[in-house]
């Protein structure tokens, strides 16, 4: 109950990080060797700058083979091996099957009764930038001081040592897109994560990763700038095209010089900046949005300015458009009951992900919480079972996808982990039991090949530096 | 008082029976006449004219209760004039009943009912004393008809959360709610003193005061919100100054001191899913329900947030994954908070006599593979209707079906 009293405070607290965005579609996901060498690389040739800007330092944690034998392999590609194998070596899936050949100097994991899938991945998360004990010192994930912040950089917030950072692990997460939170309408960039212990941010940045742009739309922006505007649904639109209009103009500017290279170059602006990026299809809008009258007024937006948005977040209406969202190539990151806790979503259904499936969209899976992070497989099992019992087809596989490789997709990083295929990163759960079940635990983490997590082995159970030295 | 005028004769055959209170039964028949079971077991007789649920494969239990969450008091929490939970500008708000702020036409209470969870508290909110909690069955057109018991429980705060009326101290708040139960002993003692205008000033209200009686005579429970251990202890401290009956909520880190909780026999609402450490509980850990129920604590579970009460039953299988037993978690969402509340002989189990509240489910009720079949609340059948469900055919071939 203690929820009880700290209902109000919370209810503001997810209410204003409720956020949203979209990323570029076509944009093409690096390749895996391509991220492993991207590492400290100058960004994307089309900025306006070609100096490194606070380069990922991620670098794999050494590790021997691991061969996990005879389990329930889930590969989010259509297969359920019963009894199977995987092997990964160097970070990287070696092989799936029914027999695999190991090394002999693999550590070789019983799965007996046991199950393995993908790393889970959180399309949407303020892990780092609300930290935790909950606090005025510790809350940095809305730069609410200006509806278009898109200079800002949820990376720069990121605190590593948030001790809500092992428990999502426990749950096993290995990667996560950490959002500015949605009190603006441009909220600013995204970090994309491997969940892993580390000093800085940089030693957690996804090599190679596209930078996501957090927008918001509806209740969130009207009402935390009702005095200076946007106060309205027309004002917050009006924002969203004053800035975009204002990018357009940069980019031509940037784009000219960077092909003439005569005389000084522009002066930087980081929000045009950023904006520039998605205009140019390398940052992927993730757009908070909850009503289905309002998504398709943002798809008119990045009609009018020749973006994608990659994914819509929260998006409790999709439902009521999924033929639309199919069309556009749009996914929507949503919540499996979440609903009722203000008036735009007071539409929200069990049966939102299972209805966007079957229309032939791309659901995802989010959490938007601390809490959630840890049960992504539940939250997805409970919107595959409301979706069966309601008669909509929803297979295993699909339901495994919204969280781990939909949301690959969603962060273009779908060529890389979200699936367990010979190649990909070496993202790997293993479980107690069914992972739609709700009495499955994450019984072992592995992130890029290292076991950064082990249920029954102390050793492997990374703590912050804000949880040692207090005495229970 | 409840009312069972639509009630009829149902028997619910052929199911696999928790009645809670005993073993499962297996092809077991559960009768339900008057709003009442009269009857479970393998060899009912079934009266002609009864009402035939065929639950052959089935599960069937009583309905879960929810000891937490605003329901009927708030519709949208983000729109202010659809709550009604708090007596604002009020710490000692003990003759705050939320009875009458409760809505019946509320649209979160099919949605919840049709999930399996019958019975829920409907719980003020406020700094000290928050007021008086009810208990409500989830079906009537009236409050009148809702109300299981009014007031269930008086509720206070000793967490962080009731600083504020404390002088922004914890122990400046349990002296205050110290200095307001000594003053309501002492205005029951003095009333003609108080009403002469000869006492001094009073830490309350006469009608706070006045409702507060019944707690300090050990008749109305006092659900105190207490989750660090110092704050557990400190309740478990005033409890027994006072000879309360103390039910403590939250306590989350009441696992690093079960033994002293269940040496007082108090009993605990906990919300197992409830890890993020705060300030408030930094020890706040997932294996609370469990640890608390090994070292011999009666725990009840909850789902605070009032929208989604119906994740109960996620709750209790979240508890399971984390060391309670299934048996203990079942008994945790039905029969444990009707001890805790006082209404053990009317709720919490299918035993003859109990109020009628079944459920029937697709199978192990924590699963999310299970559904709900049938849900009856004081005998009475629920449709599994809500208007998420209306949503939900409305929209499931677009375009959609105006």
């Amino acid at each position: 109950m203690r929820h009880l009293s700290a209902a109000l405070l919370l209810l503001g607290l997810a209410a204003g990080c409720a956020s949203a965005g979209a990323r570029q579609a076509g944009s093409t996901a690096p390749a895996p060797a391509q991220a492993s060498a991207a590492r400290g690389a100058a960004p994307d040739t089309l900025t306006s700058v070609d100096r490194p800007q606070y380069p990922s330092t991620y670098q794999r944690h050494a590790n021997p083979p691991v061969v996990i034998r005879n389990a329930t392999i889930m590969t989010a590609t259509g297969q359920e091996i019963q009894g199977g194998s995987i092997l990964f070596s160097g970070g990287r899936i070696v092989a799936v099957g029914a027999t695999v050949d190991a090394p002999a100097d693999a550590v070789v994991v019983d799965g007996t009764g046991k199950w393995v899938t993908p790393g889970v991945i959180d399309t949407h998360s303020h892990l780092g930038v609300y930290a935790a004990p909950s606090t005025a010192a510790e809350s940095d994930g809305n730069e609410a001081t200006n509806p278009v912040t898109a200079e800002v950089w949820a990376e720069h917030s990121v605190w590593p040592q948030d001790p809500q950072i092992p428990l999502a692990i426990a749950g096993g997460v290995t990667t996560i897109e950490v959002l500015p939170g949605s009190a603006n309408l441009i909220g600013g960039r995204s970090a994309i994560l491997k969940l892993v212990p580390a000093r800085s941010v940089q030693e957690m940045k996804f090599p190679g990763a596209h930078y996501g742009l957090k927008m918001a739309c509806g209740e969130n922006p009207k009402r935390v700038y009702q005095n200076r505007g946007p106060s309205t649904r027309m004002g917050n639109m009006a924002g969203y095209r004053e800035a975009f209009i204002q990018a357009e103009q940069y980019r031509r500017r940037w784009d000219k010089w960077n092909k003439d290279r005569t005389g000084d170059a522009p002066q930087r602006d980081l929000k045009l900046e950023s904006l520039a990026e998605v205009l140019r299809g390398n940052m992927f809008v993730q757009n908070h949005c909850y009503r289905a009258d309002e998504m398709v007024q943002m798809l008119d937006l990045a009609h009018e300015f020749g973006f994608k948005i990659r994914s819509f977040h929260h998006a409790v209406e999709a439902y009521k458009i999924a033929d639309i969202l199919a069309r556009e190539g749009t996914a929507v990151s949503v919540w499996a009951d979440w609903w009722g806790f203000k008036e735009e979503a007071m539409d929200g259904i069990h049966e939102n992900a299972a209805l966007v499936q079957q229309a032939g969209g791309r659901p995802v899976i989010h959490s938007d919480d601390a809490s959630g992070i840890q049960r992504l497989n539940q939250e997805a099992a409970k919107a595959m079972y409301y979706g069966r019992r309601s008669g909509i087809q929803v297979t295993r596989d699909q339901a495994l996808r919204w969280f781990t490789a939909n949301p690959a997709w969603v962060l273009g990083l779908d060529s890389i982990v979200g699936t367990l295929e010979p190649g990909k990163m070496a993202d790997v759960v293993v479980w107690s039991a069914d992972p739609l079940s709700v009495y499955a635990r994450a019984l072992q983490v592995y992130n890029d090949g290292w076991l950064v997590y082990d249920r029954n082995d102390p050793a492997h159970q990374p703590k912050t530096d804000f949880s040692i030295g207090r005495q229970p | 008082m409840i009312a069972f005028l639509l009630a009829q004769t149902i028997a619910i055959t052929g199911g696999t029976v928790y009645p809670v209170s005993g073993p499962k039964i297996d092809n077991a028949t559960v009768l339900i006449q008057g709003g009442r079971v009269t009857a479970v077991g393998t060899n009912v007789a079934i009266p002609a004219g009864a009402t035939r649920i065929d639950a052959t494969g089935k599960w069937v239990t009583p309905g879960l209760i929810d000891g937490a969450g605003q329901m009927g008091l708030r519709e949208i929490s983000a729109v202010q004039g659809t709550n009604e939970s708090t007596l604002r500008g009020n710490e000692v708000a003990a003759s705050f009943n939320v009875a009458e702020g409760i809505n019946p036409a509320s649209t979160l209470i099919p949605v919840t009912r049709i999930e399996g969870v019958t019975t829920t508290l409907a719980v003020p909110n406020g700094d000290l004393i928050w007021g008086q909690a009810v208990l409500i069955d989830l079906d009537g057109s009236t409050i009148e008809a809702m109300v299981a018991k009014s007031p269930v429980a008086m509720v206070a705060d000793l967490s962080e959360g009731s600083k504020g009326a404390g002088g922004s101290s914890r122990a400046g708040a349990a002296q205050r709610l110290r200095r307001v139960f000594n003053d309501a002993l002492e205005y029951a003692r003095r009333r003609s003193d108080y009403s002469r205008a000869q006492i001094q000033q009073l830490a309350a209200p006469a009608a706070d005061l006045d409702a507060l009686l019944p707690v300090l005579r050990g008749q109305l429970p006092l659900i105190v919100i207490a989750n660090r251990r110092s704050d557990i202890e400190t309740a478990l401290r005033i409890a027994r100054e006072y000879k309360l009956r103390l039910i403590l909520a939250g306590a989350a880190e009441g696992w690093e001191i079960a033994d002293k909780i269940a040496a007082a026999g108090v009993p605990v609402l906990v919300e197992p899913m409830d890890n993020i450490p705060s300030y408030d509980a930094l020890d706040i850990r997932y294996e609370n329900a469990g640890l608390l129920a090994r070292g011999g604590v009666k725990v009840s579970l909850m789902e605070t947030q009032t929208e989604n009460s119906r994740n109960l039953r996620q709750q209790a299988g979240n508890a399971v994954a984390y060391g309670m037993t299934w048996e203990q978690a079942l008994r945790a969402v039905t029969l444990s908070p009707a001890e805790a509340f006082g209404v053990a002989t009317q709720y919490g189990s299918l035993e003859p006599g109990k109020v009628a509240n079944v459920v029937v489910w697709t199978g192990d009720p924590f699963e999310f593979s299970t559904g709900v079949e049938h849900v009856f609340i004081r005998g009475k059948e629920i449709p599994l209707r809500s208007r998420q469900t209306e949503l939900l055919e409305r929209y499931r071939t677009l375009p959609p079906k105006y």
